[in-house]
């Protein structure tokens, strides 16, 4: 039955285009040119066409920029975020006056130099001084892009463990899910290796080594407000990426090596969810979930449940098929909420003692 | 010099042989044809059809997208056990896509634009009788047609086909453990990538020999035409990172089948350790984007040698600033190969290579922007003739100006962070190299159309083509740079287990209904293409009023191009509404001077 109705659709297609092409021909009035090349009539149409569409290319723009706007993620939740938001704004700014410039100067040419008979265009080859004005331009340009760039990545890239006190954390990615392991009291991560891994040893920490007793493994990353907390990633199996959107973030998780990356985090989860931003955002969700949910309900299934928002860390390297669920939530909190949560966790030799005496 | 004339000499010789022909067989002529024009037909014809399965694939995953919750029985037709009950598998999601780019990359832009037009034009743009080797040109195609046929084959791999992204990152594509696709699939694919690697380089070595020896009398190299230098370019590039792709390929191959590890180290997977040790995936990633960026080069050069020839004939106006549209190509071709890098600013290599790619990356924004300038100037003041090729080239300015000023951000180390892999990327990279080649192809067709078939294309489907192309492709891919800003990841299967993105689902639909438009509009394209070939009326020999030496072949081919002795060349192909002092056009009533027709009394030579 598919097969014949998609045929039916393709044939039907097909008569279409024929007819279409059958008008195309009736239209022209036998006699007139039919050389298929451009005449004054289709120029004038053309170009005035190309003005039509530079001109629904600026609404398109506008309109992207003006009902997408919630589309932008939020002020940064990082230090460093700060700094990388005004460098994407200074570099937004640059490209989008360059681009309504140039493309309405192209299209606007196309429009005024349509084509006529008796027209005569200009022999102009070449001219020096315009092109030297025009390479000139773009190198200063960049030039003071690509400085600002590197002053903000170097200072973003080095992570410098004796600086303060900061907090170091493992992520540890897996088909398809994260793990965190804080370093404990020492503040020292274990030496690990998928190599160990076994039982309740999931994450293949090294038994052996004394620093490892003290980590602890949890499937939540909670991390106090206004702490520096450098990264140490491992990967068991492939590439993963860890992709932190709300604190500027992200850095890929490889298998054979331990990648890092660090940042400060600066407004609470709590903070974040009470930002003006943050509850529009949120209520236009709990909108469309709801309407969801009435169609999902009437289908007889279940209902969605309300959406509060937290921070989350996604997997952002194609990693398997399950690599679109691959997430893992984060709590921003205080110090002491945070001290609180941790002191729960149970270590990683408790855990072992445990299993050894059951 | 002798050595050159020499050469000449030969060609001529190899004329006068075919002269007295013999008789073609059916085979000789359309299948194992050693002639470039012939040649250039089957890329094309092969190209489009690789095109067709590649657009179609996109269809499939972008409804996917729009519509995560509902059944589509083409699913069930299309995909089979894959698409059981109308429910897309999410391993065929990521197959789709990765077949989607490998194949409208590889097979549709690299073989399909500059495969066509490199054959077609090159011999007869430099007044050569056909390519230095027939012969291996002829192996070149079978070599791309086996390939494609290998990649079409692997579709139908039991597990389903190579679904590690395009870019098939190991350990995901070296271990059949990890996904599906990375079994069957994945050797099909690297088995037809190695002989499409074969295939091109073969094409290349061609391309250049023929471009340096095998230029007519007074064709210097400053004459040729923008689109030979760029064919040219295109061709080293390929040349010098092609290869490398192929040991990437080979030491893939021997990690998947004899247990070594260049790739792989320490891991643990389905509930067993693996014995690979010291292996690293980022060196993969290096060796990738070594042919990976020039590609993207290699695929763009050939539209923009396409686009600065139409634009300048239709514009009736020469090219603006030859010299540094020459300059601009070569300094593309020379950055692209020092670039890799941004694609891994967040792989874990060292941040200080970071910095050193930011800065290399930013540099090429340069030749860049000194080309959308050139090819705006050219238009200003000009007497612009909008064919269908004309449109298509205005609408590659266009994109590439759209897609190319997103790289600035991207190229950004800093700003890569967080745009990395999602949406954003693929807007950038769409609009940039594919809708631009995509357009620069098009173009190509409909001015060389007459050349190929003695036919011309129906001028108004090409601009129904064209303004239903504009708007699909714009319509999908500029909303897309803000569904990436939002943080959306590519390559997910749906979006919806993340309720935060949920306010972006509306948008995806708009995105996917343009996929369908666009789409639509590409089978007026194949439906004119088609049909023209046949029916089409009969081409004149010049009927765009060109300069280059193609228009004075006659309009039905013959084996060696030119019936008689070889063009002369007397100027440079952009002579057009060139004037005397004292206003009149050089020749009396023609705004245009072909290449073989001497300097007038009086006339001095452009010194470009």
């Amino acid at each position: 039955m598919t097969v014949f109705l998609t045929i039916v659709v393709i044939a039907l297609f097909g008569i279409t285009l024929w007819q279409m092409s059958k008008i195309l021909n009736l239209s022209k009035v036998s006699g007139e040119d039919n050389s298929q090349v451009a005449n004054d009539k289709d120029n004038n149409l053309q170009g005035k066409l190309m003005l039509v569409f530079v001109v629904l290319f600026y609404i398109l723009m506008a309109y992207c920029f003006i009902q997408y706007n919630s589309y932008f993620l939020p002020e940064s939740a990082s230090e460093h975020g700060v700094d990388y938001d005004r460098l994407m704004l200074i570099s937004m700014v640059l490209i989008m006056i360059v681009q309504i410039l140039t493309q309405g100067l192209l299209h606007f040419f196309a429009y005024k130099y349509r084509g006529k008979k008796e027209n005569k265009a200009l022999f102009f080859a070449d001219n020096d001084k315009l092109e030297f004005i025009w390479t000139i331009i773009p190198v200063i340009v960049l030039a003071g892009l690509i400085i600002y760039g590197l002053f903000t990545w170097t200072d973003i890239m080095n992570i410098d463990e004796n600086e303060g006190d900061p907090l170091i954390v493992e992520l540890y990615a897996y088909q398809f899910d994260w793990r965190a392991r804080y370093a404990g009291a020492d503040n020292e991560l274990g030496k690990a290796n998928v190599r160990f891994i076994e039982g309740i040893n999931t994450l293949g920490l090294d038994v052996s080594d004394g620093y490892g007793k003290d980590d602890k493994i949890t499937n939540e990353l909670h991390l106090p407000v206004n702490r520096k907390v450098i990264f140490k990633m491992r990967s068991q199996d492939v590439l993963h990426s860890a992709y932190m959107p709300f604190f500027r973030a992200q850095m890929n998780v490889v298998p054979g090596m331990i990648t890092e990356f660090a940042y400060t985090p600066t407004l609470t989860s709590e903070e974040m969810r009470n930002s003006e931003f943050m509850i529009e955002k949120v209520a236009t969700i709990n909108k469309i979930r709801k309407e969801k949910s009435k169609k999902l309900v009437k289908a007889g299934d279940e209902a969605l449940e309300e959406y509060t928002f937290d921070y989350y860390l996604l997997c952002n390297k194609i990693c398997g098929v399950s690599h679109y669920n691959m997430q893992m939530k984060i709590i921003v909190e205080s110090e002491e909420d945070y001290e609180a949560w941790i002191k729960e966790q149970t270590t990683f030799g408790e855990q072992l003692s445990a299993q050894a005496s059951n | 010099m002798s050595a050159i004339a020499n050469v000449h000499d030969h060609a001529e010789d190899h004329a006068h042989d075919h002269g007295h022909h013999h008789k073609e067989t059916f085979i000789t002529k359309y299948i194992f044809s050693e002639d470039h024009k012939m040649i250039s037909k089957q890329y094309l014809i092969t190209g489009l059809i690789m095109g067709i399965i590649g657009i179609a694939m996109s269809l499939l995953f972008r409804m996917q997208i729009a519509w995560p919750d509902h059944k589509f029985t083409a699913y069930e037709v299309l995909l089979g056990k894959f698409g059981e009950d109308g429910v897309m598998d999410p391993g065929i999601y990521l197959a789709l896509v990765t077949i989607h780019g490998t194949i409208m990359v590889f097979f549709v832009l690299t073989a399909g634009l500059s495969g066509t037009f490199s054959n077609l034009l090159i011999p007869l743009q430099i007044g050569a009788r056909d390519m230095a080797s027939g012969f291996l040109n002829m192996v070149s195609y079978w070599l791309f047609f086996l390939s494609s046929i290998i990649m079409i084959l692997s579709l139908f791999a039991e597990a389903g086909p190579a679904s590690a992204g395009w870019t098939i990152y190991p350990p995901l594509s070296a271990l059949p453990q990890a996904i599906g696709g990375s079994g069957t699939g994945m050797t099909l694919w690297l088995v037809s990538m190695a002989i499409f690697i074969a295939s091109s380089l073969l094409g290349s070595l061609n391309y250049v020999v023929t471009v340096i020896n095998l230029r007519t009398k007074g064709m210097s190299m400053t004459r040729m035409p923008l689109t030979i230098w760029a064919f040219f370019v295109t061709a080293i590039i390929g040349v010098v990172s092609f290869p490398v792709l192929l040991s990437a390929a080979l030491l893939l191959i021997m990690d998947r089948s004899f247990g070594t590890s260049f790739y792989l180290s320490d891991i643990y997977i389905q509930g067993e350790v693996l014995h690979n040790q010291g292996g690293s995936p980022v060196l993969f990633e290096h060796l990738f984007w070594f042919l990976g960026h020039p590609e993207v080069y290699i695929v763009l050069l050939p539209a923009l040698g396409i686009t600065s020839e139409i634009i300048a004939t239709n514009s009736r106006k020469p090219i603006f600033g030859y010299r540094a549209m020459v300059a601009s190509i070569l300094a593309i071709a020379f950055l692209s190969t020092i670039v890799w890098g941004h694609h891994m600013f967040v792989s874990g290599m060292n941040p200080f290579l970071g910095s050193v790619f930011t800065f290399t990356t930013l540099l090429i924004a340069i030749p860049s922007a000194v080309k959308s300038f050139n090819y705006i100037t050219t238009l200003w003041k000009g007497n612009l003739q909008f064919n269908p090729g004309m449109l298509f080239s205005v609408g590659l300015v266009s994109t590439f100006i759209t897609g190319g000023l997103t790289g600035i951000i991207l190229g950004d180390s800093t700003l890569d962070i967080n745009v990395h892999d999602t949406y954003f990327v693929v807007a950038h990279f769409h609009l940039v190299m594919g809708i631009s080649a995509l357009y620069g192809l098009f173009a190509g067709v409909y001015h060389w159309f007459p050349k190929m078939y003695g036919k011309m294309m129906n001028k108004n489907l090409g601009y129904a083509h064209f303004w239903i192309t504009a708007i699909g492709a714009y319509g999908v891919f500029f909303p897309m740079h803000f569904v990436g800003m939002a943080g959306l990841p590519r390559r997910y299967y749906t979006n919806s287990n993340f309720p935060y993105f949920d306010d972006l689902a509306d948008t995806n639909v708009l995105i996917t209904v343009f996929a369908f438009i666009a789409a639509f509009a590409q089978l007026i394209f194949l439906y004119n293409f088609i049909i023209s070939i046949f029916y089409g009326k009969k081409a004149e020999q010049n009927p765009w009023n060109s300069n280059t030496l193609e228009w004075t072949t006659p309009v039905k081919a013959t084996h060696g191009n030119w019936p008689g002795e070889l063009p002369i060349v007397h100027r440079w192909p952009y002579d057009y509404s060139k004037t005397n002092e004292d206003g009149e056009y050089v020749i009396a009533g023609q705004d245009y001077v072909p290449q073989t027709v001497p300097l007038q009394e009086g006339e001095e030579e452009m010194h470009h």
